[in-house]
This record gives structure tokens, C-alpha cells and sequence, in this order.
């Protein structure tokens, strides 16, 4: 198949001023008109910081993009992934034209449309009919497009019974059902999405999902998709890219790119967690992931042993059954099982104790875990809950399952005594 | 890829743009938004009101009432020769009315639509052009009004009054453009700088009020000539004043009406619209940085 590049992104930065834009806003004007007159470049595009939100910057301005380049082919459904802050909303604005880049320029054939928010432009005293057709025309559909729609969409957002009536009696869910509704039916060359799954109730989720995928599998549409949610990023998209502070870091594979930014989002996990301020009574003081060897590890094979080993407090004013208990989740933030020990007999004795716990061999597909540890009194109190605590990753070193690699297969790999 | 591809980008987004940007290719796509936002502006503006449209008549009707007793019958400003000082008031409130509600509504376009503008793209000049037409919508009822009493007051009263339509009448389109034009250029100015310095606003709310007094609206120019002879100047080089004393000329046969004059506030409408064209299409395109 012959594809054509439907859109070209070259050296898009963009700065933004921090703080309050205000007083020295007008010195700052004149100073950049200035430089202009005389044919200067502008003095405050060369200062400015990496775009990052936790380090304090030393200058007022920062670069939000810098030197973004990517080319988006007919028919591609590009995802778009990052950190809070890394840019992607911002790159979206500059796709959608609602601001423009600072530096470098977009080429597109076709025209972009964008569900940034749903519900732009609902006017509360209009009815969910006439705002359909208000909404339509500002997301850039003419009148006779909507026209031809307006059953569908009515049938899509399930809303038929209120339709007449003003949105402002509609329920959130019924605004938000009918705005996407309305944006689901646009027909742009190049659709723009970002993070509307989290909205409605999970029937509509569904659909709007189930519609999101028609629109780019089934349809052949061109779409630019930024979420959070990895497993509908891997669903959904055929290539993606990767925005740390701003700069594109990974650019390629779906699958890579999760990979990618997952294992930068775990990088600074380690597979020892230690407690630095424990409470004054019994707590949880170190937990460490351990190999056959007794060393602490992070990688595993799928038929090495797993150890988690458990450094405990005891104090006199223990609490009585008290359990320490685990749970495994993988890097989708699915639970894969959980795990817990009632350790009345080590509370009697005030001092340090060691529990340790060894995971099911050859069972957890290759994957990326995390492990959540708690030390609780079921269902009357928590002492303590640490989320994340620890990671380990179990690397592909031929389970079963292993030519089905980069497919869902599950998470655990059983023996089901099969019988022949 | 082929190499003939590479041309037919549809647009391209850059930091650069022309001095004057407007596509009207692209508008006259958009046009049906155009209209709906024009229909939105009208239901939406007396939803829930009792009265509803009949506001539109209410408000230069009360306010010509209270000009004639004010102005007219307690100052005693003439107001011309035989002319129904009511007529005379009303053809001044109804015109100036079009115009201070095409500065006042455009002035805020950016502030008011900073929730749309910061999500979707489409040409931001609908906007403040959508709000002119839906005033020349009202403008366009008010003066029916305006005719109804004025046919009341030629044939139905006993007095004779000395009204008298004047065939310059053929040029009131010019005059309504004009209007809109001088409306919407200060309007996208204000608009425009409103989005960084906040200050103007302030400025718009009462400079609008004052700006009435010096645009000839509750008395004849010639009334002004001879009582401040030296102030004359801020009233006759004011485009409105010009537009306000040509309409009352075409309707009612008294004013100062002249080619100079008309040549004046079309020059000077154009070229304050395109003034407002060109700080608003500079404005636009990242505004909502610095909202």
C-alpha cells in the first residue's frame, strides 16, 4: 500500500512566560519590539529552561516543546505518550491551531479536528438539538453534514427522551454522552483525540472506545491520540511517540514506546525499598527482592526463583492479628494475585523479624511487576500501605507462551492437565 | 513519495503570518457556524424573560422619553424646525445604539470566548462578526419602530410637523456599514489588547458613555456650533457624530449632511476596521497564552 505523509511537524518549540503575566509584561514588549525594529532576533526566545515542572528553573521563561519533528502518514493512528507536563497537550494545541509554535511550522493536507474537550460551545438555555447543530459547526461540520447525521448522533448519545429540552436541565453524564456524540460523527482528514475515554458512565466508555477504534481500524482515518491508558494506546495505535520535558525521547513501535516510557516511569524503582521514617510503633522497616542466591535482583528469568523478603518492627504496643499481605500487579496496574501471612507468633517478641515469601515458580508471564506490601489488621485498621514498594521484571526466557510474544495471552501461565 | 505531493499542503502552521490574514475562502466555509452563533445570540439572549423580544423596543423607546423630557423639554435644546423632539431623540438612540453594541459586544470576543477559542480552531473573526449581524438583527426591528412613529407622527397627529424624508435616503446602507464597521474595528482593537492589559475593559464601560455626549446623539450639531464654538471640533471630527447628524438628515430632513462628510467617516471606517483587522489577526493566533 502506498502511503502518503499526510502531515509534517519540523523544529516545533514552543516558550512559555511563567508566573504572572502583568507588571514587566509591557517592559518586556517593548524591549522584544525594539530588538524587532532594528532587526534583532528576539532577546528572550534565547533564555529559557528544559521544560521541567520539579526542578526550580532559573529563568521566567521555559520551553514547553522543543525541536519536535515527526511525520504522520495516511491512515496512521499516532499515540502520543508522556509524563504530566511533558508537552503532549501543548503539542496538541499546536496541531488543533489554537496557539501557534514559536519556532518551526506544521504542513498538513487535511483538515484537523480535535476532541481536546468535549462539549466546547454547549450553551446551557439551548436545547440538545439545537446545540448538536452549534457544536457541529464549531468543530468545523457545515450544516448539511450534521443534517444527515443528526439521528445517528441523537441514537449514539442515547439522549432521544431530552432532546428538546434545554441542556441545562441534562445531567453531566448526558452532557458529556451528547458532546462526544457529536464528536464521534466528524469526519476530518485528521482527528485529533485526547483522553476523552475518561468520560461517561462504563457502558459509554465502551461504546466510545468500541466507536474510537471503528473510526481508526475500520475507517482508514488519520488520528493523533494522547492518553494515559497504555492498554488502549497499544489497542488503538500503530505507532507512537514518547515526550519527556518536552523533547521527543522515543519515536516508533507501539509496543516499544509503552516499553519505553514505562521503564523510564519505573527507572528510579528499585528492587530494595526502604523504610526511612517508620512509625514509632511496629512497622514495616525494609523489603527486598531476592534470587535463588539470596542477592538482591531486579531482572529474573520465567523459571527463576523469586523471593520477597520482609524486615519487620516489632514493638510492644504490637497490634493483635495483625498480617502483612502482597499483591502483584503488572505494569497495566492490573492485580495479578495477592498474597498475605498472619504472623501472630513473631508479635509476642518485641525486636526485628524477617518474613519472606516466595512467588510461584514459572507462573507470572514475562512482564514488568510491581508490588504493593501491606501490614494490616484485616478490616479494622492499616498500619502500614506501601504502593509500588518494590519492582522486579521477569524477562522472556522461553515460557510456553513465548512464540506468542507482544500478544495478550494473560498474566499467569498454568498447568491445566490437559488430557488427550 | 511523490514529489508532487509536496505542494498541496492544505495550510500551514507557523509562527509567521501575513500583516492581513483573512481567508475568506475559509469563512464562506464556516458560514453556517456564522449563523448559528447569530441564532444562538438572539434565542439565547431573553430566554426566561417575560417580556422577551419586546426588549428590543422597550429599551430606545424609555430612553427617547426620557432624553425628550431631559434634553428637550426641561434644557430646551431645539431640535430643529418643526421636528418631534421624540422622533429626533430616537433616530439618534436607536443609530447610536447599534453602534455602542457592536464596540461594547465585540470588545470582550476574546475574554468572553476564552473556553471555545482555547479548544477548537475556527476563523476567531466569526465571532465578532456574528456579533455585529445579530445587532444589525435588532437595529434592523428598532427601526421599524422608528417608522411606526414616524408614519404615527405625520399622519396621525394634529400638529403639523415638519418631517421631511430626504432622497438621500437611498445611501442609510452606506450609514448601517459604516456603523459596523467603525463598531467592530474598535471592537477587535480593544478585544485584542484586552487579552494582556485587563485595563481597558474599564476603559470601554464608561469611555462608551461619555463618547454619547460628544457623538451628537441627544442634540443638533449645529446647537453644539453655536453654543461651544470652541469644543466643536471633538463632535465634528467624530465619525459617529457624522453618521448620527446624516441619518437624522435622511429621515427627518434636519442635520448636517454632506459629501465631505460621508467621504470622511467611510475613509475613516475602513480604515479603523482594518486597523482592527490587523492587531486582532496578530492577536489571535496565541492569545490564549497570555489570556
Amino acid at each position: 500500500m502506498n502511503k502518503d505523509t499526510i502531515l509534517i511537524a519540523q523544529n516545533i518549540s514552543k516558550q512559555y512566560r511563567l508566573g504572572l503575566v502583568g507588571t514587566g509584561t509591557i517592559s518586556h514588549d517593548l524591549n522584544r519590539w525594539w530588538h524587532k525594529v532594528r532587526g534583532k532576533v528576539d532577546p528572550y526566545l534565547k533564555v529559557g529552561d528544559v521544560n521541567d515542572r520539579s526542578s526550580k528553573g532559573t529563568s521566567e521563561y521555559v520551553w514547553a516543546l522543543q525541536d519536535i519533528n515527526f511525520k504522520v502518514q495516511q491512515g496512521e493512528v499516532l499515540g502520543i505518550i508522556g509524563k504530566n507536563g511533558a508537552g503532549k497537550s501543548t503539542l496538541l494545541k499546536i496541531l488543533s491551531r489554537v496557539t501557534s509554535p514559536t519556532t518551526g511550522e506544521i504542513k498538513t493536507k487535511g483538515r484537523i479536528a480535535s476532541l481536546l474537550e468535549v462539549g466546547t460551545g454547549f450553551h446551557g438555555e439551548m436545547t440538545g438539538r439545537e446545540n448538536i447543530y452549534l457544536n457541529g459547526a464549531i468543530l468545523g461540520m457545515t450544516k448539511k453534514e450534521i443534517n444527515s447525521k443528526i439521528d445517528d448522533i441523537i441514537e449514539f448519545s442515547g439522549c432521544e427522551r431530552y432532546i428538546d429540552t434545554p441542556v441545562k436541565r441534562y445531567s453531566s453524564g448526558m452532557t458529556v454522552r451528547l458532546a462526544f456524540a457529536v464528536a464521534a460523527f466528524l469526519e476530518p482528514d485528521i482527528l485529533v483525540i485526547d483522553e476523552v475515554l475518561a468520560v461517561g458512565d462504563a457502558e459509554f466508555q465502551k461504546k466510545a472506545i468500541g466507536k474510537m477504534q471503528d473510526i481508526s481500524r475500520g475507517e482508514g482515518r488519520t488520528v493523533l491520540f494522547v492518553s494515559h491508558n497504555m492498554a488502549a494506546v497499544r489497542n488503538l495505535c500503530t505507532r507512537a511517540m514518547v515526550l519527556h520535558n518536552g523533547r521527543t525521547v522515543f519515536e516508533g513501535d507501539t509496543n516499544n514506546a509503552v516499553d519505553y516510557y514505562l521503564k523510564n516511569d519505573v527507572q528510579n524503582k528499585s528492587s530494595i525499598y526502604i523504610n526511612e521514617s517508620p512509625n514509632k510503633s511496629s512497622d514495616i522497616l525494609e523489603i527486598k527482592v531476592l534470587n535463588s542466591d539470596n542477592e538482591v535482583s531486579g531482572i529474573f528469568g520465567f523459571e527463576d526463583q523469586i523471593k520477597l523478603l520482609i524486615k519487620l518492627k516489632i514493638t510492644s504496643d504490637y497490634l493483635n492479628n495483625a498480617v502483612i499481605g502482597f499483591r502483584i500487579k503488572d505494569q497495566y496496574e492490573r492485580v495479578i494475585f495477592s498474597s498475605e501471612k498472619a504472623i501472630n507468633e513473631v508479635l509476642n517478641k518485641a525486636g526485628i523479624a524477617s518474613l519472606s515469601a516466595n512467588l510461584p515458580i514459572a507462573t507470572l508471564v514475562p512482564n514488568d511487576y510491581r508490588v504493593v506490601i501491606g501490614y494490616h489488621v484485616p478490616n479494622k485498621e492499616i498500619i502500614t500501605l506501601i504502593e509500588d514498594a518494590v519492582m522486579f521484571k521477569i524477562e522472556e526466557t522461553g515460557s510456553e507462551m513465548h512464540r506468542y510474544q507482544g500478544n495478550d495471552y494473560g498474566c499467569v501461565v498454568l498447568d491445566c492437565n490437559w488430557q488427550v | 513519495m511523490n514529489t508532487k505531493s509536496e505542494d498541496t499542503w492544505l495550510y500551514t502552521i507557523s509562527p509567521k503570518r501575513k500583516l492581513i490574514d483573512l481567508n475568506f475562502k475559509e469563512i464562506w466555509g464556516y458560514r453556517d457556524l456564522l449563523f448559528l452563533f447569530v441564532k444562538r445570540n438572539i434565542i439565547t439572549v431573553y430566554k426566561q424573560t417575560i417580556l422577551g423580544p419586546l426588549w428590543y423596543f422597550i429599551q430606545p423607546l424609555f430612553t427617547s422619553i426620557i432624553f425628550t423630557l431631559i434634553f428637550n423639554n426641561l434644557a430646551s435644546i431645539p431640535t430643529g424646525n418643526g421636528v418631534p423632539s421624540f422622533l429626533f431623540n430616537l433616530a439618534g438612540i436607536t443609530s447610536w445604539n447599534y453602534f455602542k453594541d457592536c464596540l461594547s459586544g465585540t470588545s470582550d470576543t476574546f475574554k468572553q470566548n476564552q473556553g471555545i477559542f482555547g479548544k477548537v480552531y475556527f476563523p476567531r473573526v466569526i465571532m465578532p462578526i456574528s456579533t455585529v449581524l445579530t445587532n444589525l438583527i435588532k437595529y434592523g426591528i428598532q427601526i421599524l419602530v422608528f417608522i411606526g412613529f414616524y408614519i404615527y407622527f405625520i399622519f396621525f397627529t394634529d400638529k403639523a410637523f415638519n418631517v421631511i424624508p430626504q432622497g438621500s435616503m437611498i445611501l442609510l446602507p452606506i450609514l448601517i456599514i459604516v456603523m459596523a464597521l467603525l463598531g467592530l474595528g474598535l471592537g477587535m482593537v480593544i478585544s485584542s489588547m484586552t487579552t494582556k492589559y485587563r485595563d481597558l475593559t474599564f476603559l470601554v464601560s464608561f469611555g462608551v458613555q461619555l463618547l454619547m455626549y460628544a457623538s451628537a446623539v441627544m442634540y443638533p450639531l449645529s446647537y453644539f456650533k453655536e453654543k461651544l464654538p470652541n469644543l466643536s471640533w471633538i463632535v465634528e471630527y467624530n465619525p459617529m457624530a457624522v453618521v448620527i447628524e446624516a441619518f437624522r438628515y435622511m429621515t427627518l430632513g434636519v442635520g448636517d449632511f454632506s459629501l465631505q462628510g460621508m467621504v470622511y467617516v467611510i475613509v475613516t471606517s475602513i480604515v479603523i476596521f482594518l486597523i482592527g483587522l490587523v492587531i486582532f489577526n496578530k492577536t489571535e493566533k496565541s492569545f490564549i497564552d497570555t489570556v
